[in-house]
């Protein structure tokens, strides 16, 4: 029988699935992929405690994580569109400026 | 059945979102996340949450992938991804090591009991009606802040992504090579006056 705990692992699995992402890649658009995995891991979280405690929160809690993703996508997009424009390219490195 | 269903979706999810992350391909890492993204919302299906895994197909693989794809139109997607990486080896120890202490950090709670239900489903609702209860009455004003920031980034990405939009990408990316060297020889032009 599939308890809550194999929904959480899951989940931890995908989301460090998307962490190893955010730390591993270099390209701006692989981050946002990475970003999205790990937003979808938490929706899992929250829908499979929602069901287990038959309690609705996690659900609206989900969607507002949707909606913000939805708005992150939409600004962001908009932001690598301009950096492609001004470096032509999105790789992490050619961004650092500072020579630090 | 269950059981089946379960193990079926959490390993071509968990598949799939390894190859958006390993791939070196913009288009197979964005095709394998969006059939994750689909994969999901069956994992919402599962956990009676009917009208989540509606919002996840029609925001996430409707929307925010389609999003995605007419970005990458203004990027070269069929070159591939050049990246210079530290060591792998680093890379992983550190993402297994985090791994391992979310596991811990999910598994916690799970001891405690004595966790109330604070807005249980009505009786007799399916679950969209149920969460339309809950979302117009205890969720409201949440909701009306989502709509708000909603229109908000709306606006905010046509007028970032409009910017220049007469300015062609392919035209400089032509032309780069000779820009590049007259830029060169501009800025050697400059420093010898300076000097």
């Amino acid at each position: 029988m599939i308890g809550l705990s194999h929904y959480l692992v899951l989940s931890a699995i995908l989301f460090s699935i998307g962490l190893v992402g955010v730390l591993r890649r270099k390209n701006l658009l692989m981050l946002f992929f990475a970003t999205e995995i790990m937003l979808n891991a938490a929706n899992v979280a929250f829908a499979a405690i929602s069901y287990h405690y038959n309690d609705l929160s996690g659900q609206m809690f989900a969607f507002f994580v949707v909606a913000v993703a939805a708005s992150e996508i939409a600004v962001g997009l908009g932001l690598l569109v301009i950096l492609y424009k001004k470096y032509g390219t999105l790789d992490l490195d050619e961004f650092t400026v500072m020579r630090g | 059945m269950t059981t089946f269903a379960f193990y079926f979706f959490a390993t071509l999810i968990t598949l799939l979102f390894l190859v958006t992350v390993l791939s070196r391909n913009v288009l197979y890492a964005m095709t394998a996340l969006a059939a994750g993204m689909v994969l999901i919302s069956g994992l919402f299906f599962m956990l009676d949450a009917a009208f989540l895994g509606a919002v996840q197909l029609v925001v996430y693989v409707g929307a925010v992938m389609a999003l995605y794809s007419f970005a990458m139109m203004f990027f070269d997607a069929n070159k591939d991804i050049k990246e210079r990486n530290g060591s792998a080896v680093t890379v992983f120890l550190l993402g297994g090591a985090i791994a391992v202490m979310l596991v811990v950090i999910f598994t916690a709670p799970l001891i405690g009991q004595g966790v109330a239900s604070l807005y249980p489903p009505a009786e007799g609702a399916t679950n969209p009606q149920a969460v339309g209860l809950v979302l117009f009455t205890k969720y409201l004003v949440p909701f009306e802040v989502a709509a708000v920031m909603l229109l908000v980034a709306m606006i905010s990405g046509i007028i970032l992504a409009g910017k220049k939009m007469d300015f062609s990408l392919s035209v400089v990316e032509a032309t780069k090579s000779i820009d590049s060297k007259t830029i060169d020889n501009m800025d050697n032009t400059e420093k010898k006056g300076d000097k």
